[in-house]
């Protein structure tokens, strides 16, 4: 009897090893690799390669292309520098807001902040046209405040009052706009992770409030400071989108650099040369980033409940933190939806006879192939070109990211290697992916799966880090036990990983699905003119004259946004545990 | 020299201290005992000026602390968790408040050296406080304390995170290094055998309310209330009806007749403690408060030195001869009132 049992145990034992997708082989492996690795090394090594050879001939080193170089990297590391002091100006008080007190709208605010760093720059970019810029809201509204306010103090000067935010602050505000966050959540987790009795402790000892900051609550949250600083840095080291939109065409980063120079000069070894050097930068920085980061977690993780305010001072400081925040993030997000709804000036042809109100046409106008626009086809076309390339990027990161987070939630120590070399895509700038593109592919230009496939390899590693935990997440006991119950190898695929991967699935594939939406560097290189997507039809509304144009954009501008944030509710969505069945 | 008076304070709506009163005298070690969320520690953090109370005064040698601010106040503070600053080593941590002082290089080595000597942590200096073990951590913690002479020590559960032996030990050194160094001392705990070790004068806080203050061994001769007495583990609490007079009481275990310095009336219900300690009572022929109780045997424990034997009816007895279970036995046992 005991005999017959054991035989049994050792024979599900080699059962379960030998279907189960989860104990491979060798080969098993190398197949879980094969396609993940021949497309990486398809789009992303070979072009990388390319880059880079054709950086080191002799026609990219003249002085004219130096000089160029060092204006751009200065420009780079100026904005960059500037835009990350701002952004932990206001980043760092709001983490001490969020990590020590309770206040009404707590989590509709930690929400609303999070916001932009999701949504497509091209999105933050029209917001902030949509405020600030010549046809924004603030402008026009001073330009005709004669006929809007008519007792307005203004009316008795002979040229109306005008206002457009300095294209430059424009910039670094947007920048601030949507990397706070960053800050907010790195450093009030740090915040709230730092007993309150070490400062207790400290003040004890003879410490009074700003000595306990200086030598003890400073000195804990810097590795937090510095490594939330490093990555605000390399977003605004990389920042492309805002700065082509905002910036008027005045002010160049290395990235907008890549771009012109392959895109208007077609001097692509200058290209090239900046895009290496580029990365180059990107590396170091996320080097020195992870180096600080993994200092933060060190002491053990406690979360502190936070207080409600008490003091007129702590009241004071939560009241007016709480409405600015509100006031800086709902301001041009609300903005941008109105702008597109709202006619603030005179139409074509109707010179001097301003109407004011609501309209739909902007939407409208999105449906009509009008002879001498900036396309050849309805603009509403972007949008359907956009969700297909959507849809073939998700199937495609999913193709290629599946394997590879299989093989990664149990790696060998020679996948451990593999693993950054997957990331490494994440790490080169979107522009320059494009730009390998064209250097390695640029006779399948007319090609309408270059789009995909680029954006397939921004998405990869996020599909990848979204699958990874949850298939590691699944103990082998689990499938073992179904498997000594009776299930074969597809019911146990079936009943245990399925249900448990499914809403992983679905995060990854909402990531890749809002990526591609938002995906804007490497599409404007790539994309064709008969192919737009929507943040290239954006950028060319913006790029032309008159106010139809400019409506069309922000009517555009909020499709997409819409879109992203049904996305990002999906994604919170599946990625919260528990949280409903799908 | 402490002095706490009429301390009232309220959290989220609810009373967490209600009239806290109680002295500390020079050189004495007082401890306070409660169960988890008594207000205990809340109390400790309203003393170091950490917390402001609704209403009460805090006062030390006579001068009101109201207004000053916790580093000026002098009291020395260690946490069950330590609180070390991750970012310094053993000799910064406990060189931080002497720092703080701006008092010299070299005295403050001087004084480093001679608290760590006595927390027998010599030669730990430029180790990083996270390397070291929980006792070893709990010992730079007393060190920092220390080392700024407070007028007053707090100590919060602070052996609370260790293992026993250690404890034990760490207990013994506590109250050695307390006795040599004089330092009035609170010492908060929920360990009642930790809080009888330690203390010249033991606090029972309950519900935020001091619930019953003494020595301890007075303590232990008289609970004085069927809280302290469940609390402290002294025996079987149950109640009776007084029947007759002030001293025949019906119990669901019989009518016993109680040796009570309380006036009870008829008819009033009043908590009776029976202690376990029986066979040692046996000997004293005091008829009056020793009772005879049977019951079935549900369960026996081996207590090194006598075996806990648990009845079907709740009493439990500690004899120095295990019965079987299932055995039906009576026993004697010495029941007092509890008022």
């Amino acid at each position: 009897m005991k005999l017959s049992l054991h035989h049994g145990d050792a024979k599900t034992q080699r059962d379960v090893s030998r279907f189960a997708l989860f104990a491979p082989s060798r080969l098993k492996r190398i197949l879980l690799w094969f396609l993940p690795i021949t497309f990486l090394a398809l789009f992303f090594f070979f072009p990388l390669s390319r880059i880079l050879s054709l950086t080191f001939t002799i026609e990219t080193f003249t002085r004219e292309n130096w000089n160029i170089v060092q204006r751009s990297l200065l420009f780079t590391f100026y904005q960059a520098a500037l835009s990350t002091f701002l952004t932990l100006l206001l980043g760092l008080p709001s983490a001490y807001l969020f990590a020590r007190y309770d206040f009404p709208g707590k989590t509709l605010l930690r929400a609303l902040t999070a916001i932009p760093f999701m949504l497509p720059t091209v999105v933050v970019a029209a917001s902030f046209n949509a405020l600030f810029g010549q046809r924004g809201f603030i402008n026009t509204i001073l330009q005709s405040s004669s006929s809007f306010f008519p007792l307005s103090p203004f009316n008795h000067l002979p040229h109306s009052p005008s206002f457009a935010l300095h294209p430059f602050a424009a910039i670094l505000l947007a920048h601030v706009f949507y990397n706070t966050t960053i800050v907010i959540r790195i450093v009030s987790n740090a915040f709230s992770t730092l007993d309150p009795k070490i400062e207790g402790v400290a003040r004890s000892l003879g410490a009074d409030t700003l000595r306990t900051w200086r030598y003890v609550v400073f000195p804990l949250l810097r590795p937090a400071i510095l490594a939330s600083s490093l990555l605000v840095f390399l977003f605004d080291f990389t920042s492309f989108g805002v700065i082509l939109l905002l910036g008027e065409a005045k002010y160049a980063t290395l990235e907008v650099e890549i771009y012109t120079q392959a895109a208007k000069y077609l001097n692509l070894p200058l290209a090239a040369l900046l895009s290496v050097i580029q990365l180059l930068c990107t590396l170091l920085f996320s080097i020195l980033y992870s180096r600080y980061a993994t200092h933060i977690a060190q002491h053990a993780p406690r979360s502190i409940a936070p207080l409600s305010p008490k003091t007129l001072l702590q009241k004071l400081f939560t009241t007016s933190f709480v409405l600015l925040l509100f006031v800086f993030y709902l301001l041009p997000l609300s903005a941008l939806p109105f702008r597109s709804l709202f006619r603030l000036e005179a139409d074509r042809g109707q010179r001097g006879e301003v109407q004011y109100g609501f309209t739909i046409d902007y939407y409208r106008e999105l449906f009509i192939n009008r002879r001498g626009s900036v396309f050849y086809v309805p603009p509403i076309r972007a949008a359907l070109n956009s969700l297909t390339y959507a849809s073939v990027t998700v199937m495609l990161s999913l193709l290629f990211g599946f394997p590879a987070a299989f093989a990664l939630a149990k790696p060998t120590s020679l996948e451990r290697i593999l693993d950054p070399l997957i990331m490494l895509p994440l790490g080169s700038s979107a522009v320059m992916l494009g730009l390998g593109f064209i250097v390695s592919y640029g006779k399948w230009l007319s090609s309408p799966l270059l789009v995909p496939l680029a954006h397939t390899l921004v998405a990869l590693p996020f599909v990848i880090r979204a699958l990874q935990p949850a298939i590691a997440s699944i103990p082998d006991r689990l499938r073992q036990a179904a498997a000594s119950l009776g299930a074969s190898p597809f019911e146990v695929w079936k009943t245990i990983d399925l249900p448990i991967l499914r809403r992983a699935t679905l995060a990854a594939a909402t990531f890749a699905f809002t990526i591609s939406l938002g995906e804007f560097g490497a599409t404007l290189l790539l994309s064709r003119p008969d192919y737009p997507t929507i943040p290239v039809a954006i950028e060319r509304f913006l790029s032309q004259p008159g106010g139809l144009n400019y409506g069309q954009a922000m009517a555009m501008a909020t499709l997409l946004m819409l879109l992203t944030l049904i996305g990002i509710l999906l994604i919170e969505k599946f990625r919260l545990p528990g949280a409903g069945e799908f | 020299m402490l002095a706490v008076q009429h301390i009232f304070k309220t959290y989220e709506g609810k009373l967490l201290l209600n009239d806290i009163s109680f002295t500390v005298g020079a050189g004495e070690t007082v401890c306070l005992l409660g169960a988890s969320g008594s207000g205990k520690s809340t109390l400790l953090r309203i003393i170091a000026g950490l917390e402001e109370p609704d209403t009460g005064i805090v006062s030390f040698e006579g001068q009101d602390l109201s207004k000053v601010p916790p580093h000026r106040r002098d009291f020395g503070l260690v946490f069950q968790d330590y609180a070390l600053f991750p970012h310094l080593s053993v000799y910064d941590n406990v060189a931080f408040g002497l720092r703080m002082r701006r008092i010299g290089d070299d005295e403050t080595a001087l004084r480093v050296a001679n608290i760590l000597e006595l927390v027998n942590l010599t030669g730990f200096e430029q180790r990083s406080v996270t390397d070291l073990s929980g006792g070893e951590q709990q010992r730079v913690a007393l060190a920092r304390a220390l080392a700024i002479h407070p007028r007053l020590l707090m100590l919060d559960e602070p052996l609370g995170a260790l293992d026993r032996t250690l404890r034990e030990d760490l207990l013994d050194e506590l109250r050695a290094i307390l006795r040599r160094t004089n330092i009035p001392a609170i010492y908060v705990t929920h360990d009642q055998e930790e809080a009888f070790a330690i203390a010249d004068r033991l606090l029972i806080l309950h519900d935020g309310m001091i619930v019953r203050e003494g020595a301890p061994v007075d303590i232990w001769a008289h609970p004085g209330s069927a809280y302290v007495a469940e609390f402290l583990g002294l025996g079987k609490v149950f109640e009776g009806k007084v029947v007759s007079g002030n001293r025949k009481v019906h119990t669901p275990f019989g009518l016993f007749s109680i040796d009570c310095h309380h006036k009870h009336q008829r008819g009033e219900r009043v908590h009776l403690l029976a202690r376990p300690d029986s066979h040692l009572e046996r000997n004293e022929r005091r008829r009056s408060a020793t009772h005879l109780i049977s019951g079935v045997v549900t369960d026996v424990i081996f207590q090194q030195t006598h075996f806990k034997v648990t009845l079907d009816n709740g009493i439990y007895l500690y004899l120095k001869n295990a019965p079987r279970v299932g055995e039906k036995i009576t026993a004697r046992v010495k029941v007092e009132c509890l008022a």
